[in-house]
Parts: C-alpha cells; sequence; structure tokens
C-alpha cells in the first residue's frame, strides 16, 4: 500500500487534521468587525395574499438597525432560473418570477416576507415577532394531479395555470411505443411514488453579506457547492452588481448533497442589505427554517409500462410522470426530472423503443431541486422496480432477465438521446455475485426463518450519466450555463505548486485527490501541492461541484494545465541542459535528456523560470503558471449491480438490512478510501430514502415533518456494514483520467434493492404484494402484509 | 446579563451571558471555540456534544449558566499535549471515519463517551450509543469502524470493505 502517492494510492486525508480538531473554517464560523444579524419573518400558511404589513413596532425593538419588506425589493430582480426546458409542443415552460422578499403573496410555509436587521441574533428574532402582517389565506394546491384540475387554485396568477411544461420524450418515438405496447406479448405495469426528500447536511445554510465602501465591492460568505455561479446569478440578475465587483467565498461547507447548488433569497437579502446599512449582515438557518426554504428533492408520481415479446426481451418502455417544482423554480429544477432523467431511462438494458412524459406542477410547497442523483434515483427505482415485478409476473429470475437484456455492446447509443462509451454490466453482476454471496441466500433464507423472520433478496443494476458538461450538449437541452471547469497551476520558484479549482470540496476530499493527479504527471510528493477553492477571488471561473463531476471535469481541467505547466517546464529544461525540447522527458520529478545521463530536477527548473538569469527569454517567458478550461465531450456513465438482503418482522413489519453489497463500475480511480467513503455515503442516504425519509405535507400545505423530531434521517443502528467493490472499471474513454464519478451511485443505486428485497421476503411469505411505496415504515409493510 | 465562570479544556474562563444564552452559543460566539458545531435546534442532531464534568452532553440543550464552576472539554481539548492526534481522531482519519466534518466534532465527544463507559464496545453497542449523533456523509460505515479501531479491536485492513 504506498502512502502519500500518486493515482490509486489511499491517502489519509490532509483536510481531516484540521476537521478533528476544531479548527475547520465554515461560514458560521466566520465573524466580521461591526457584524449584526439578520432574522425572517417567513409564511405561516402555504397560500396567501398580503393585505397588510406594519413594521413599526419591530423597528422600535431593541438593537434594531433596520426592517425590510418586499418593497424594498421593488425594482430588483428575482431569483433566476438556469435551465429552460421546452415542451412537447415546442414552447418554453411557465417561467414563474421568485422575488427575494414576497411581493404581495406568499405561495409556500416558509416563503420570506420581511427581514430585521438588529445588532444580536436574538433581537433580530424577537423584532421579527413583532412585525404584524395581515394575510388573506387563499386555499393552496399541494396534490400534483389535483394542482392541473380545471379551476384549480394558481399558484402564480400570471401564469395559465399550474402546469410549468409537458415534456415529451422523445417526443418523435411516441407512436412507434404505443403500437409496440399494442404487439407486446407481455406488459407490466407499475405506480409509484419516489417520495419528496430533504437533502439535510448536516451544516445549515449560512449568508453574511459584507460591503467595502472604499471599492464599492461586495463580498458574499454562503455555504454554497459553486461559488462562481451564486456570483453570476446574483450579480448578474439579482442585484446588478458587475462580478469584478462581487466576491463570492465558499470555505469549508458542511455537507450539500445538491441542496447548497441553488442561489437562495437569504443571499441576496444579506448582500444587498450590507450594501444598505454598510454593515456586514449575517444570516444563520435553523434547522426548522432548512426544512421550509431548503430546497428539497425527488417528489414525482409515476406510471412505468415494460413491454416484453415472447422471449422476454424488452420492446419498449413508456412512463407517464408528475414532478412537483413547489411554488417557485429553484436554480436547476426544471433539468431534473428531465434531461436528468428522461435520458437514463435505458439503464443498463436493450430497451429499442422508450418515451417519457413528465408534468412539471407548481404546488404551494417548498421549491424542489437536484438532491443526491438527481433525477437519475428516480428513474433507476422506476425501472429496477418494473423489471422486478416484471420477472416475478413472467416467473423467471430477476437477476437472469436483466442478464438477458443487458447492453454488451460499446459505445451504445440509447433511444433517448446519450451514447454509453464503456461499461461491463456482466462483470459487475458476477461480482455483485461473489461479494453478496449470493449462493449462500438459502441458506441465510433458512437461519431466518427459524428465527421467525421473513427473509428478501433484491438485486438491482443503475446507471447514471455524470460529469455534466458538454456545453454544447447540455446547452442544446436548455441549460442557460456552461458546464466546463477551470483550474490555474501555479508553481512557485522552489517547486512546490497551488493548484487553483472551479470545483468546491464539501466533503469530497479535494484537497487530497486532486494533489495525486498532479503529483503522478510530474513525480513528486503530493504534499508539495495545494489545493486552493471556495473563492472566487483566487479561482479562476468555476462551475463548482454537483453530479458527480469534479474529477471527471475539475480533475481534466488540472490534467490540462498541469501538462501545460509539464511542457514549458521541458523548454526551460531544455535550455538549462543544451538539448532539443524533443529529447527531454521528465520522470520522477527530473527531466533527462533521452540516450544521455543529463539531468535537471524540477526544483532546478522551477527556479530558473523566476530567476532567469540563464533563460531563453527570446523564446518563453519568465514565470510557471498555467490555465485551463476544460470541456468534455460526452457525459460519464458510471455503472453498478446492488443487492440488499433484508428480514421483515412478521408482527411488526419492522425491516432490517440484514446485508447490503454494491459493485460499481467508477472507471478509474484516484484514491479508493475517499471512493469507498462516497458509496457508504450515498448507500446511507438510499437505504434512508428507502426505509425512513419524506416530506410530509397535510392538505393545507402545512409541513408536517419539519425538524428531526418528525423527519426520520438514517442513524447508525439502521444500517449495516456495506460490502463494496469498484474493481470492475472500464475506464471512459473521454476524459484525460478515464474516471466516470462516483459521489452519486450509492443513493440512486440503493432504493430499488432495498424495496425489491422486501416484496421478495412478502412473497416467499405467500403475501400477493407487489409493491409498497416508500419509505417502507413498519405501518406501510405490516399494512401491505395484512391486506 | 450575568457572569458565567468554567473551565475549559483546561483554561479559567468566563463572561457575560444572558439567562436563555445556550452553552453552544457561549462556546462558539464568546470564547470563539467554534469547533463545537450547532446543527439543529431540537436536541437530535449531535454535532454540539462536548463533555461537562466528564459526561457527555449536547451543548445546545444546556444555558451557559447552567455550566458555572464546571468542567467543560470541547473537540479543541481532545488532541495529545504534543498537538497531535489523540487515539480517537487518529483512528478517525485513519479509517476515512469524516467527509465534511461538520458531525465529526459530536462524533469524537460521543466516541469518547462512549470508550470511557465501555471500553471495548460491540459494533452493535457503538451504533446503538451514536444513535444520537447524526452523520449525513459516511454512512457511519467509517465511523464505527473507527471506533473499533480506537479501542484497540481488529478492523479489516482492506478499503473496500
Amino acid at each position: 500500500m504506498p502512502a502519500d502517492g500518486g493515482i490509486g494510492a489511499p491517502n489519509k486525508r490532509r483536510e481531516d487534521v484540521r476537521f478533528l480538531t476544531g479548527k475547520g473554517r465554515y461560514t458560521d464560523d466566520i465573524n466580521m468587525r461591526g457584524q449584526v444579524y439578520a432574522a425572517f419573518l417567513r409564511s405561516n400558511v402555504a397560500h396567501g395574499r398580503i393585505t397588510s404589513i406594519d413594521t413599526s413596532a419591530a423597528a422600535d425593538m431593541p438593537g434594531v438597525i433596520r426592517v425590510f419588506t418586499g418593497a424594498d425589493f421593488e425594482g430588483i430582480g428575482g431569483l433566476p432560473c438556469g435551465w429552460q426546458v421546452t415542451d412537447r409542443f415546442g414552447e418554453v415552460m411557465q417561467e414563474p418570477a421568485h422575488p427575494v422578499l414576497a411581493q404581495g403573496k406568499v405561495r409556500h410555509v416558509g416563503d420570506p416576507i420581511a427581514a430585521v436587521v438588529a445588532a444580536t441574533a436574538e433581537q433580530a428574532r424577537d423584532a421579527v415577532e413583532a412585525i404584524e402582517v395581515e394575510i388573506e389565506e387563499l386555499p393552496a394546491v399541494v396534490d400534483m394531479k389535483a394542482a392541473l384540475e380545471e379551476g384549480a387554485p394558481k399558484v402564480h396568477d400570471d401564469l395559465t395555470s399550474n402546469l410549468c411544461y409537458d415534456w415529451g420524450f422523445v417526443e418523435e418515438n411516441r407512436e412507434a411505443v404505443n403500437k409496440a405496447f399494442e404487439e407486446a406479448a407481455h406488459v407490466t405495469t407499475l405506480e409509484l411514488r419516489n417520495q419528496r426528500l430533504v437533502a439535510n447536511p448536516m451544516e445549515p445554510r449560512v449568508a453574511i453579506g459584507d460591503y467595502a465602501a472604499h471599492n464599492d465591492e461586495s463580498t458574499l460568505y454562503t455555504t454554497s457547492q459553486n461559488p462562481h455561479v451564486i456570483r453570476l446569478l446574483m450579480g448578474a440578475f439579482v442585484l446588478g452588481i458587475p462580478e469584478h465587483k462581487l466576491r463570492v467565498v465558499a470555505p469549508d461547507v458542511g455537507g450539500g448533497f445538491g441542496s447548497k447548488i441553488f442561489h437562495y433569497a437569504e443571499e441576496a437579502f444579506c448582500t444587498f442589505a450590507a450594501k444598505q446599512i454598510k454593515r456586514p449582515v449575517k444570516w444563520t438557518s435553523s434547522r426548522s427554517e432548512a426544512f421550509m426554504t431548503d430546497a428539497h428533492g425527488r417528489d414525482h408520481v409515476t406510471k412505468i409500462e415494460l413491454a416484453l415479446d415472447g422471449d422476454n426481451n424488452f420492446a419498449a418502455l413508456r412512463t407517464e410522470t408528475y414532478a412537483n417544482m413547489g411554488a417557485y423554480l429553484s436554480t436547476f429544477a426544471p433539468s431534473v426530472p428531465t434531461w436528468l432523467h428522461g435520458t437514463l431511462m435505458a439503464g443498463n438494458y436493450r430497451t429499442p423503443l422508450i418515451y417519457v412524459n413528465v408534468k412539471a406542477v407548481f404546488t404551494n410547497t417548498v421549491p424542489v431541486d437536484a438532491y443526491r442523483g438527481a433525477g437519475r434515483p428516480e428513474a433507476t427505482f422506476q425501472l429496477e422496480r418494473v423489471i422486478d415485478k416484471a420477472a416475478r409476473e413472467l416467473g423467471v429470475d430477476p437477476i437472469a432477465l436483466r442478464r438477458q437484456n443487458f447492453i454488451t455492446e460499446f459505445p451504445y447509443a440509447t433511444p433517448v438521446a446519450v451514447e454509453y462509451d464503456t461499461g461491463d454490466y456482466v462483470a459487475t453482476m458476477d461480482k455483485l455475485e461473489e461479494i453478496a454471496d449470493l449462493a449462500g441466500f438459502e441458506k441465510r433464507l433458512e437461519e431466518s426463518k427459524a428465527r421467525g423472520k421473513l427473509r428478501g433478496l433484491g438485486v438491482n443494476c443503475y446507471i447514471e450519466a455524470c460529469g455534466i458538461a458538454p456545453s454544447h450538449l447540455v446547452g442544446q437541452l436548455g441549460a442557460r450555463a456552461g458546464l466546463y471547469e477551470s483550474a490555474t497551476v501555479r508553481v512557485n520558484a522552489t517547486g512546490g505548486l497551488v493548484v487553483m479549482t472551479g470545483s468546491h470540496s464539501h466533503g469530497q476530499g479535494h484537497e487530497t485527490a486532486f494533489p495525486q493527479v498532479v503529483a503522478e504527471m510530474i513525480g513528486i510528493d503530493p504534499n508539495m501541492i495545494e489545493i486552493v477553492h471556495g473563492d472566487t477571488a483566487n479561482t479562476p471561473m468555476g462551475m463548482g461541484t454537483y453530479g458527480s463531476r469534479s474529477l471527471a471535469v475539475g480533475g481534466s481541467a488540472i490534467v490540462r494545465a498541469t501538462e501545460k505547466i509539464i511542457n514549458k517546464a521541458k523548454k526551460i529544461a531544455a535550455h538549462l541542459m543544451e538539448a532539443s525540447e524533443g529529447d527531454i522527458e521528465l520522470k520522477d520529478g527530473q527531466f533527462t535528456v533521452a540516450g544521455t545521463d543529463k539531468s535537471v530536477a524540477w526544483g532546478d527548473v522551477t527556479l530558473a523560470a523566476y530567476v532567469p538569469h540563464n533563460y531563453p527569454l527570446e523564446d518563453i517567458e519568465p514565470g510557471l503558471e498555467e490555465t485551463a478550461f476544460y470541456d468534455p465531450n460526452n457525459f460519464t456513465y458510471p455503472a453498478g449491480a446492488y443487492a440488499c438482503e433484508v428480514e421483515v418482522d412478521p408482527d411488526t413489519g419492522k425491516v432490517t438490512i440484514e446485508r447490503f453489497a454494491a459493485a460499481d463500475d467508477f472507471g478509474n480511480i484516484v484514491n479508493p478510501m475517499i471512493v469507498s467513503g462516497q458509496v457508504h455515503g450515498g448507500l446511507g442516504q438510499g437505504i434512508g430514502q428507502a426505509l425512513l425519509e419524506q416530506a410530509v405535507y397535510d392538505e393545507n400545505g402545512q409541513l408536517l415533518t419539519g425538524s428531526y423530531m418528525d423527519y426520520a434521517m438514517p442513524r447508525a443502528d439502521d444500517v449495516p456494514f456495506f460490502a463494496i467493490d469498484h474493481s470492475c472499471a472500464t475506464p471512459c474513454t473521454h476524459n484525460p483520467l478515464g474516471v466516470k464519478g462516483c459521489g452519486e451511485a450509492g443513493a440512486i443505486g440503493s432504493p430499488p434493492s432495498v424495496v425489491n428485497a422486501v416484496v421478495d421476503a412478502l412473497q416467499r411469505a405467500g403475501k400477493p404484494v407487489t409493491h409498497i411505496d416508500m419509505p417502507l415504515s413498519p405501518a406501510r409493510v405490516w399494512e401491505a402484509m395484512n391486506q | 446579563m450575568a457572569q458565567v465562570s468554567m473551565t475549559v479544556n483546561g483554561m479559567r474562563v468566563s463572561g457575560e451571558v444572558e439567562g436563555r444564552t445556550l452553552l453552544s452559543t457561549f462556546l462558539r460566539d464568546t470564547l470563539e471555540l467554534t469547533g463545537t458545531h450547532v446543527g439543529c435546534d431540537t436536541g437530535q442532531c449531535g454535532a454540539c456534544t462536548i463533555h461537562v464534568d466528564g459526561v457527555s452532553v449536547k451543548s445546545c440543550n444546556m444555558f451557559a449558566l447552567e455550566a458555572e464552576g464546571a468542567e467543560v472539554t470541547t473537540i479543541e481539548g481532545m488532541a495529545n499535549a504534543d498537538g497531535s492526534l489523540g487515539t480517537i481522531q487518529q483512528a478517525f482519519q485513519d479509517h476515512h471515519g469524516l467527509q465534511c466534518g461538520f458531525c465529526t466534532p459530536g462524533m469524537v465527544m460521543a466516541a469518547a463517551a462512549l470508550l470511557k463507559e465501555n471500553p471495548k464496545p460491540s459494533e452493535a453497542e457503538i451504533r446503538t450509543y451514536l444513535s444520537g449523533n447524526l452523520c449525513r456523509c459516511t454512512g457511519y460505515h467509517n465511523i464505527v469502524k473507527a471506533i473499533l479501531a480506537a479501542s484497540g479491536q481488529d478492523v479489516a485492513k482492506e478499503f473496500a470493505a
């Protein structure tokens, strides 16, 4: 086992030392001189018209500096949406305004109405209580299908209905798919819900706005996965601050899982208010506020149908999904049920005809956007559940039915617009069967029976599209931004390097993994390399971290910038050794001249670059710093096979995860320890979705799960040790590292195997149960067993 | 406002607090010991776990004034005297028991309290003990592994386990 090695070494994480000793620097740990505090008055009703706001009593409260309402934001831009979907009739989606503070109407519980800035956080919260607001409550729409009925209350008065878009994919295939269903030997139909979840990173969101009068520069410290994107969105679309007068800093961030991608009202408010009152303004979310303001995830209701021919080959797939957008369009919300979902409906299988219909709906609920996996867990869940149901209807082994329909030749162009470059689904399934010890299942089944428990086995596959770029492709799909990544590599005179990346680490270990890439290329100790990220003042334009893209896109940008460094360093080395540039080789940090014993060390060359006493000044500039922007030409396609064994208590319906195995193909791997950790975490979240988690609204739009008292987070005793393997690697063909991305796999792949396992356990016990909606709480399982 | 005094990580400290000031707020804002994190407002997440007079407590569930005269230990007091990582901290790094680091101080403090009570806990005992500490990153796998290792028990060496 190499220690502090290059690519492939399980280097221990250098960032751990500060986190383990309490020296991390999260946004809430930052306190500015003269700082004051913001607190928000939030709507306690789901839908209503604001008839009056009286802030006079609040303004007189101790410590209060100023009270802001929607009136202060008239004429200021709303929060923009970064993705525009075109519907199946060629029309663009309906896109409502999203004000920073409510303008006349409130549209979900938690919608901000007013804000107090005061000397202390307690004084700000006290004064919020003293704001007198009158709201004429309006009927709320919560259920998506009800929201689309004629005469349903409209979330946005200026839109024609609550339908954001009605998307068909691939629309041209619609009739051919319908015809295939008419001719099918067997059709399996399943209606299911992918329930609403709350991302719940352990660090609540925080924003600190600061304004420097001496240079008219605004700074926002924020808990973000992508500070440059926030700078662009907030500067250009909300506050009208040019990017060179706006700095966004996202320091240590305590998890994101998607929910910290988006631009939030509190960020714009604190930046705006700081300039107004000329004091730094800080807002720290409580967990209760997080539940009603952080973008939620999932919330799809789907009917999926799978058509098979007489030989059990998949012939066609048809889905109809209702996707909840909530009350406003969060930054990337429209892309999740469409391009991150429809394009993955082929899964790991040869299905020649696919048609996906998605109706995105506005309701009086918190906006819904990307949450770990974003669209791909929804696609995987439907597909892998319907395949399991089909196998049971046809009386064939669910693994055999999958194997029979696997894609086996690559590249493979799916009927849903993407081309898988590499994969080996047979090998990952073989590996799964080995690490899950499926051969031993029958014995364990008997042991469970002896204990009076119902045991079940669930298996599924998954595929995902990661490394979100290709800008040319996402542009066609409706993205309003490019999705490349950038890197600047700065070599110091004494040979150490600083790598500035637009990727952002909020738990992924970039500070450890990225240096391994550069160290491998130059042949030096990774500890000579420092990673800088999370500050628009220090790093080139970046698109941030989400969609398992950091290594595939950000890491590739670092490779490109390092290649430029090496090319220039070779020129300098050639000069120093009076040799031809083409003869220079770099290995283990030494430049040599091929076929000779001449050599100069990495440090000699870097010093020459900055002390150019003997330097080819007529040919190359002094200095050693290079920037690269990398934009791949395809997504990456990680894939895998997962197996779950559960025990169900027949008396209570309680499900226990007894074994869980995951075989993944992530392509090449830079730090296997970090990759394993990413899979573990994804599995924890996926099992949380399958068994525990759900955001629940009542029919009036009140959020019933607004704290950890009501929203069941997975705890240490809800999960087992996981058996995982990522040795079946088929490297990605179109990025220089051959990597595919691993951050979301566990969350995408695990929910169907848990549900498949519970259905298997109940069917083995003779119960005619074909599906239970997540979360599989004891009550739901018991009810299904005792129908 | 009232005066409160206590010993934190071996140092005598005092400060002015309101009656409603939480111990976690006093540690973070007055003493600038920001290693203690606040992740919820219902005493569920455990990120703010510290030791008061040797007992593990959630510092967001205690008023600063209630700690008058107490011996308090926070994550900042857990390293060895020479500044190197303590046994539990080192085990968390060795076994990748943390990712974003936000729950980590609470996890380390909870683990220390567990091992004081039960020096060789089983996997099941560790999982049960940690049920008051939420982690969203690790799936708990490597946290449990780290605590087993910190207690001197054998932990499989391979990474993909």
